[in-house]
């Protein structure tokens, strides 16, 4: 429990990090995002515009404690500001329609690679040296080695473009309107296929080679020695005894690489064009867009902080000795 | 390696071997079993490759990376080995040049990633306390805050280019290995060899420099080279958002103008495959030698195929046991 409170406190201190850091970053910069924008539509706006740009932005000529509170209390309260690209939804509307694709696309991705990688890595230590085991490890770490954004491009000429197996873009068919019917959800998962793939691809060695090396740890322990002398099945010894147990350790990275996953899946859905969080990031810097750039930053950093709460929950009902303490 | 190894020996005279890591020969050092493991010499070889293509390749490439030789989205022909771009530039020489900025950013970032992460670490490891306390903080707020998005934002505000970049990548890339480093500290800390020295009045500077430093070589050398691998990776990935200096020709920028003139649309496969092999080589040699590191010092690592072969010669079940089989000679 002790374990938790003390992660949670991690977790609210790095929110509040990154909410600082979104504050700071804009005011240490060379001018400021208004007068940006101002530059951007020269001669479309009246000099008088750049002061309303500037108090829209946040940039008073208020104190930096109290534009710092202000801004806070704001975010508090959901407001992100308003978007300029896509003037004049708010931030949070932007964000609402990106954030639930991503976690879609990511979270099927890392549930698959996750499990499946695992799988491997318990299957292959089983039978060390043997053609699994010596297949895999640098096979999947060479495939690991390239950006998630190439493997992405790849599949898509190979299997999209060439072969024309998959749709190239965006998350469901043009024809279709979003609703609950069974042809929507189909389209929702033939688009999710490549992106989804070129992600699982990418990080399943990871998990493999994670799995590996604490079966490799939980296999010499004594426990395993005496579930074979007691002549247990193969199956149940190596599921029952060793995977689960060297499962714990994965558990951990996983919160991690929630967090390399949302931004891996960032480049993947540019590849894409994939309406998740990190295809509005990109078209926010594209644009000059600030207010919606911190406000797509905030979300991901939240999601990360969440995911990792979670895990660590997880982890303390999955593994008894954390509850003792 | 040949001041290292000098500096082992210097200690065996200071110290008398009361260190671990003083009484190896030279012969057994990291750097000598690095080049009898089988995956380090691959490694090695492909790093020596990458490098020796980033200093000489573009003196040997007839074209200009930057010049448009040729006509639009040319297949590969025996003019252009690898085609042309959307733009009609000369695909090999881009993807040669590229290797300058992408490694020289990618080494350095790797480098001061490393000593950063070592001061930060091993400082909180060693003294322990509120240094620690403050210290770890900052880590694993720096751990938890995802790198990327982070680095996109950051980058957007700042003027583009590699040195931005570079910047940016060792602001949000030195958390892990301060973290690695600050257990590593913990657990030698305690370590006899510590206590002798401080006992003889050793300075805490020379304590953590001559007494600790050297035993945690082969973890300063994983944490450089994973360093390095994150840095080319992140860098190709911002470049290839367009955040960078689209004008100079690196891996990063190639990718950018091939998605720029959708080349996977367009069928020119030969503007993106050979950029994205090269950093995925580069990325695999440098994992590869991390691989090698970490079974010379995590013996429970070792496939080694005699012990195999072993098991088969006396007819044992496999599966059973960790093998710990020395090699011979040690």
């Amino acid at each position: 429990m002790r374990h938790l409170l003390k992660n949670l406190g991690l977790y609210a201190l790095a929110a509040w990090a990154s909410l600082t850091l979104n504050f700071i970053i804009p005011r240490m910069m060379p001018g400021d995002p208004a007068s940006a924008m101002f530059a951007r539509f020269a001669g479309q706006l009246q000099p008088e515009a750049i002061e309303a740009l500037r108090a829209a932005f946040g940039f008073t000529n208020e104190p930096l404690l109290q534009q710092y509170f202000t801004y806070l209390s704001h975010m508090f309260q959901g407001d992100l500001g308003i978007s300029v690209a896509y003037f004049p939804s708010s931030v949070t509307e932007v964000i609402g329609t990106g954030l639930g694709w991503t976690l879609l696309l990511s979270g099927t991705a890392v549930l698959i690679s996750f499990g499946l990688g695992s799988l491997l890595g318990v299957v292959a230590t089983w039978r060390r040296g043997g053609w699994l085991d010596s297949t895999l490890p640098p096979l999947l770490s060479f495939l690991g080695a390239f950006p998630y954004f190439w493997l992405a491009m790849v599949l898509l000429y190979g299997l999209g473009y060439t072969l024309g197996a998959f749709p190239l873009r965006h998350a469901y068919s043009d024809m279709l309107a979003p609703e609950l019917s069974g042809e929507f959800i189909a389209s929702v998962a033939e688009h999710m296929v490549l992106p989804a793939l070129s992600i699982v691809i990418a990080s399943l060695g990871g998990w493999m080679l994670g799995m590996r090396s604490s079966m490799v740890g939980v296999l010499a322990e004594d426990y395993i020695s005496l579930a074979n002398a007691k002549g247990l099945s193969q199956g149940r010894i190596m599921f029952h005894y060793a995977a689960r147990n060297a499962l714990l350790p994965n558990i951990t990275g996983f919160g991690m690489a929630i967090g390399f996953v949302l931004s891996g899946s960032l480049l993947t859905e540019i590849v894409f064009s994939y309406p998740g969080q990190g295809y509005l990031l990109i078209q926010a810097v594209r644009n000059q867009d600030y207010p919606l750039m911190q406000g797509i930053f905030l979300t991901i950093t939240l999601a990360v902080l969440g995911a990792n709460l979670l895990v660590d929950i997880l982890y303390v009902w999955l593994d008894p000795r954390t509850r003792a303490r | 390696m040949q001041v290292a190894n000098q500096s082992v020996s210097a200690q065996i005279g200071e110290a008398g071997g009361v260190k671990p890591a003083a009484r190896r020969s030279p012969r057994t050092g990291l750097f000598w079993q690095l080049l009898s493991n089988r995956k380090a010499s691959v490694g090695v070889g492909l790093v020596l490759f990458f490098v020796a293509m980033a200093l000489f390749g573009p003196l040997l490439v007839s074209h200009d990376p930057g010049a448009f030789v040729g006509a639009p989205n040319e297949a590969p022909s025996a003019e252009f080995p690898f085609g042309t771009t959307g733009q009609g530039q000369d695909v090999l020489a881009q993807t040669v040049a590229g290797a300058r900025t992408s490694l020289a950013v990618g080494f350095i970032v790797g480098l001061v990633v490393m000593v950063i992460g070592a001061i930060i670490g091993m400082t909180a490891g060693y003294f322990g306390g509120w240094v620690d306390s403050v210290l770890s903080l900052l880590t694993n707020v720096f751990l938890i805050i995802p790198g990327l998005p982070m680095t996109v934002v950051i980058a957007a505000y700042l003027r583009p280019g590699p040195v931005t970049i570079g910047v940016v990548l060792v602001v949000t890339g030195w958390a892990w290995n301060a973290r690695v480093l600050r257990s590593q500290m913990l657990a030698l800390r305690e370590k006899d060899f510590v206590s002798a020295a401080l006992v003889s009045g050793e300075g805490h500077l020379r304590i953590i420099f001559r007494e600790i430093l050297p035993n945690m070589t082969s973890l300063l050398m994983s944490g450089f080279i994973s360093a390095t691998v994150y840095a080319i990776g992140a860098q190709v990935g911002l470049e290839f958002l367009g955040i960078g200096d689209v004008g100079v020709v690196t891996w990063g920028t190639n990718l950018y103008w091939a998605s720029n003139n959708a080349a996977m649309l367009t069928g020119a496969w030969w503007t993106v495959v050979p950029t994205g092999l090269c950093v995925a080589l580069i990325a695999f040699a440098l994992v590869l030698i991390n691989f090698a590191i970490d079974e010379m010092t995590n013996p429970r690592l070792r496939t080694d195929r005699g012990w195999t072969r072993m098991l088969k010669l006396n007819k044992l079940e496999e599966g059973l046991s960790t093998p710990v089989v020395r090699r011979h000679g040690r």
